[in-house]
This record gives C-alpha cells, structure tokens and sequence, in this order.
C-alpha cells in the first residue's frame, strides 16, 4: 500500500470524530441545513467532507459501495486503512459514495425491511456545489421550509413515499455537508 | 523462513512473532541492540478486537466464535519505511516496539536485527512450546494388551 | 410503568463503598493480584473469556476480581468492555488441525495415530479434598519426555476416509454475527454454533444432559477432545496480506453420533461439534452434544418435542447475561406497578364480595 493511502486521517481522532459526528448529526436533524465538517484528507477525486463522514461513521461492520470515479485504487487504500470498511456492490452496502449521475440508479439500494427500518443505505452524493436554494424542503426537523440545491426531485419524492423504508442522503461539497433523511418532503 | 513461492513470507513471520511476543520483551531486545530511530505516527497505537472464525467440524463452513484483544499501530522512520503493528492483546508500548522493528526490518539494519532481536525471540518461544510439548508427551498413553481370558 | 425516585445518591455511594470494602475482605489477609487470579484461578478466567466472548485473560482475571468471584457478574464486565472496542476486522477461520496439544483423547478410537494424551487433567483424581493445597508450598516439576514433532491429525479424518462419517459442508460465505445483528429464526448452524459458544455452561450442560436422558438421544461418543493454542490469522489490508496476531487456546471437542440414516442421508455416522475458548472440556462436550441435537431438521430425523431440539428455546435462553438482566431487572423498584395490581385486586375483592365473607368469618 502507497504512504499516501496512510496519510489524511483525522489527526486527533476522538476531538475529530466527535466534532464531524455532531455536524453530520445537525445536518440530519435539520435537514437542508448546510454545515463544515473537515479534519480528513482523502486522495482525490473524494470531497474532505465525503472523507471525513466515511471516517466519522464506517469501520469494518459498514460496507461502502464506490461509484463512479471515487472508486479507484488511492480511495480504495485510503478507506481500507483509515476505515477498515469492506468494499461491495450497490445493493449489499450500508454507505454508498460518488456523484449524482454514478449513484443511479437507487432502486437497487437496499431499503430496509418493516422489521429492520434501519438496514437501509445511506447515500453520500458528492456535488459540484451546495447552497440554499432550489427546491424547496418541509417535514420534521425544519421549522417551516429550507431550501437545498437537489440534483433533481422526483428521486426525493419517491423514496418519500417508501417511508418507514427509504434511503437517507448526506450531500457533500468541498468541506460542506448537508442531509435529506426519508423523512423530508421535497417539492 | 524464506519461502520461494510467497514474497511475504519473511514478514509474514517476524510480524507473527512480534504479535506474540511476551509483554515487553521486543522493547527490551530492541534497546539492548540498538537507539530507537525517529518516527512520526501514522496511526497512533489504538486497542481494539478482532472477531475469531472457526469452522463447523474443524473443516466446514466458518462461524464466528469470539473476540480477542488487538493493538495496532503504524508509523513511518525518518528514513521514509512504513512499519506496522498488529498485536494480540492490550499493550500500546509493545505494539509501538514491534512497528518500529517492522520498520527497521526493511533498512540495513535488517540482518543485525534478526540475529538480536528476532532469532532470540524465536527461541524463546520454541523453547517455552517445546517445554509444554514435552510435558504433554509425559502424559501420553502407552496401551498393552492383556492377554484375554480365551480357552 | 417506573417512577423516578430520587433521593438514593447518598445511598448507593455508600453501598459501593461498603462493596469496595468487603470486596478486599480481610485486610490482614494479603491482597489477590490479577496476575494470580490469572494464573491460579485459570480455569474461572477460562470461562470468564469464553461466555464473556472475548479472549484476554488478563482482563478476565480483573473482571473475576472486581466481581468479588462471581463469575456471571464478571462475564457482564467482560461484555460491556466489549462493546467499547472498535473491531479491526475479523481472522481467517482458525485451523484446529495445527493446534499445539496439551490434551488430545478420544473415546472412541483406542489406538489414534498421535496417541491419547492426558495432558492436566481432574480425570483420574480421586475428587479428595487435598488438604496439602492448604499449606502453601512449591509443586514439583511435572515430568517430561519427549515429544514427537509435527501436527496431530483429527481422529475424525479416519472415518471420513472410509465414507463412513458425514463431511461437513464446506464453504466461505461469511457467517451471521450476533454481535451485531439480534439473533432471528431459523438460525443457520454458523449462529447456533457461536450462540453455543458463548451459552452459559451450566445451561449447556444441563441441556447435553438431557439428550443423553433420552429428550432427544442421539448416541455420541467423544470422537475427539482436543485442548491447545492455535495461532490466529487475520488480513490486514494496507499490508496486503494475513499475519498471526496471537494466539488462542481452545477446547474442541467432535462427537460421533450413531446415525440410522433418513430419507436424505445413507446410515453413517454425524457429528457434533463444540469449539470454545480456554480449556473447559465440559462446555465443548455439551456444545457438541447440543449441537448435534438441534441439526435434527436437516438431518432429516424426527422432530420429538425436546428441548434440545427447540433451537428457539436453546437460542434465546442459553445467554447468561440476557436471562440474569431480564431476572434481575424485577428486584428493581416496580412500585408503580405494584400499586395498580394492589389497586385491582382490592377492586375484584369488592366486586367478588370476597371482603364481606372475609369479615362475615372474623
């Protein structure tokens, strides 16, 4: 394995994951709200944002699918050494990563059972930019309305209608991060 | 312990031993034999478990039967070489002397570490396996056949 | 439903330090070190990693200490402490075939290639109290002799060779883990083994013995008990390949059960299988034995109605920290409760007229 692959965790890890933990807790509790969260380096073309919740909420227990162009051998090494993740296919992960367009398509995500809500996927959508504005979000979480650039709607509108099943969304820019759970109405 | 047919076989081993070294042991034999180079962290010594799997009649399908303790660790020598620890048990120094013998087992400094370090170390424990061994082989049973009432 | 009550800080605070104190007992008396429960008490620290699930018998023995011996209570902490660990990753499945012997016999092969040995056993003492224990003294070296190098075969690779035993399926799919999913029916035998494992000995053994009563018989004899350490191998990814990271010792114990035949199987010889940490042959002999008993489904042998068979009733009862958290949990205060039931029986008195034919009698 490249030094490379060794290099780029969090520094401190307690203080740093403890930090990331909370901002991607506010995230999903405030959904459309944007926040930071920084502290990890991971080789490109991964966001800091998307490397530091892959190292906040994966370890050997969350398997993580890679679509698209984070999945190449500096990303792979890097999660394997910082997060001890196993690495699979779309419908056997916990945590998926990768643009819009090569996370596509979310039917093959696992979803949850009645039983088990919870063994469902999470999908970590790294975007060109995020800022408030575009569509509009209302559900629990948000006093009124908030307002997230989605990459399109349906999708969102759709897996609402899954509910108590459905995938969660943590999107990622640069160093920032913000969350549509199942919970959240899109329009 | 070269192995023609696996190219990790020689770290393979000296990482194996130094997982089950007794506690303190590489450190001493490390200092006795040299001054510990500079290092930075790559990842500072951490406890944690891994998950044992057997198989179902020794040879069957794998289940998992229980955790044990792990230290690990992985730092880098001025001189650029990666060294990793993987120990059982929870022991941060150890595990700390065990990654920088790793480390240094890749410079030239190899062959003076394995005659001072390693070789010791491997006897050691042959001898204390040979001693429980021979204990054992006391215990064996040696069956003779009475002759049998017949006629 | 449970009420807060407050008003109890001071005390439990005085109850832990009143346990602190009679935990050390007798401070005339030389205070135990971990290193001696470690080495003198080995066989409750033994048991203390194998139901705890996690082999350190290091902290084992701090576990027996700090539950002043009481071994289920020290299992808990075993458990909890577990819980804490960040799991790196898991081994390659250990290979008994290797394993370092201090014991190997078998019942049912008199003459194994290997040899029957004894190793430190109870087997042939005469369970007298030895009142020489009770001076302190030193213990005479036992004797050695030499021993043959290389590995000891499994016994039950004899059979296999003639046909006449089952071969267990192999593959490597990865097993279930209870540890981090809740334990669902059916269970494969990979859950039911590493439920067994980790099963309360004595509900272990209670339920072996049960099989051999005739709730289930399935005729074992011990093909093979095997007590020694195995190295431990695991795959490190940023090397790129397995490395030993220790080593364990492990109780095996492989049962030759009598098999008639079914509409699935040819008569031959099944197997059951116990596998547990440290030495502790009475739990790998009433895991194997159980084990045994709940293949009965795929075995394709009649289902008779014992417990043993009930992978059900084994599964969700055989873990001594669940069954002691639920029991214990009802001396917990539950005054609520009891005043709604105190309410309602009064009310069914009344109702009944029971109060009057109470008084009528006084």
């Amino acid at each position: 394995m490249q030094p490379q692959a060794l290099t780029g965790g969090f520094t401190d890890p307690a203080v740093q994951s403890a930090h990331a933990f909370r901002s991607v807790m506010e995230a999903m509790a405030r959904p459309g709200t944007l926040r930071e969260i920084s502290g990890a380096e991971p080789p490109a073309p991964m966001s800091r944002a998307a490397g530091a919740v892959l190292l906040t909420l994966c370890d050997s227990d969350t398997p993580i699918y890679l679509a698209g162009a984070v999945d190449c051998p500096a990303v792979r090494n890097w999660l394997s050494f910082h997060t001890g993740a196993p690495l699979v296919g779309p419908a056997e992960c916990m945590f998926a990563v990768g643009s819009w367009s090569d996370l596509g398509p979310l039917s093959i995500y696992p979803i949850g059972t009645s039983e088990y809500p919870d063994r469902s996927a999470t999908l970590v959508v790294e975007c060109p930019q995020l800022t408030a504005s575009g569509a509009i979000l209302t559900g629990p979480g948000i006093k009124e309305t908030a307002a997230l650039s989605l990459p399109e709607l349906a999708a969102f509108q759709d897996n609402r209608t899954l509910y108590p099943l459905g995938l969660d969304f943590i999107f990622t820019s640069g160093v920032r991060v913000a969350a549509v759970p199942r919970t959240t109405e899109v329009s | 312990m070269k192995n023609g047919f696996d190219e990790n076989a020689d770290r393979k081993a000296w990482m194996g031993l130094l997982a089950k070294a007794p506690a303190g042991r590489v450190a001493t034999l490390l200092d006795a034999a040299m001054t510990r180079p500079g290092f930075t962290w790559l990842r500072t010594p951490e406890i944690g478990s891994a998950m044992v799997r057997a198989r179902a009649g020794a040879t069957g399908a794998p289940f998992n039967l229980g955790e044990m303790t792990v230290t690990r660790c992985t730092l880098k020598l001025e001189s650029g070489e990666v060294g990793h620890a993987y120990i059982q048990g929870r022991r941060k120094s150890d595990a700390e002397a065990a990654a920088v013998v790793d480390a240094l087992m890749q410079t030239g400094i190899a062959d003076r570490l394995r005659a001072q370090l390693l070789e010791p170390l491997h006897d050691e424990l042959s001898a204390a396996k040979a001693t429980r061994a021979a204990k054992a082989a006391a215990t064996k049973v040696d069956f003779f056949t009475l002759a049998r009432g017949e006629g | 439903m449970y009420v807060a009550v407050k008003g109890g800080e001071r005390a439990i605070e005085n109850a832990h330090a009143w346990l602190a104190e009679e935990r050390r007992g007798d401070t005339e008396i030389a205070e135990l070190s971990v290193a001696q429960i470690r080495e003198q008490l080995s066989l409750a620290v033994h048991r203390v990693s194998a139901e705890g699930s996690l082999f350190d018998p290091d902290l084992a023995a701090l576990a027996i200490k700090q539950a002043r011996g009481d071994l289920i209570e020290a299992i808990f902490l075993i458990r909890a402490y577990r819980t804490t660990l960040p799991r790196f990753g898991f081994s390659k499945p250990v290979d008994t075939g290797v394993m370092t012997c201090d014991r190997r016999i078998s019942a049912s092969f008199k003459d194994l290639p290997g040899g029957q040995v004894l190793g430190p056993t109870f087997d042939y003492s005469h369970r007298l109290l030895d009142f020489k224990l009770a001076a302190e003294g030193e213990v005479p070296e036992a004797p050695s002799q030499e021993a043959e190098a290389g590995d000891v075969p499994h016994v039950t690779d004899f059979l296999n060779r003639e046909g006449l035993i089952e071969e267990p399926p192999h593959g490597d799919t990865p097993p279930p883990d209870l540890t981090r999913e809740p334990l669902e029916m059916p269970a494969d035998r990979a859950l039911r083994l590493q439920a067994l494992t980790r099963a309360d000995e004595g509900f272990a053994l209670g339920l072996a013995y049960s099989t051999q009563r005739g709730y289930a018989r399935n005729h074992a004899f011990v093909g093979e008990l095997r007590i020694g350490s195995v190295p431990v191998e695991m795959e490190i990814p940023e090397l790129g390949f397995a490395i030993e990271i220790g080593e364990v010792v492990l109780t095996e114990c492989e049962t030759v059960n009598q098999f008639k035949g079914s509409k699935a199987e040819p008569p031959q010889f099944t197997r059951g299988y116990g596998l547990v940490f440290g030495q502790s042959e009475r739990k790998a002999i009433s895991m194997a034995l159980v084990d045994r008993a709940l293949r009965w489904e795929e075995l394709g042998e009649d289902n008779i109605g014992a417990p043993a068979q009930d992978a059900e009733f084994v599964l969700y009862h055989a873990d001594n920290i669940q069954a002691t958290g639920f029991l214990e949990h009802i001396k917990l205060p539950h005054y609520v409760d009891f005043q709604s039931e105190l309410e309602l029986v009064r009310k069914l008195r009344r109702e009944a007229g029971t109060d009057q034919v109470q008084e009528a009698a006084e």
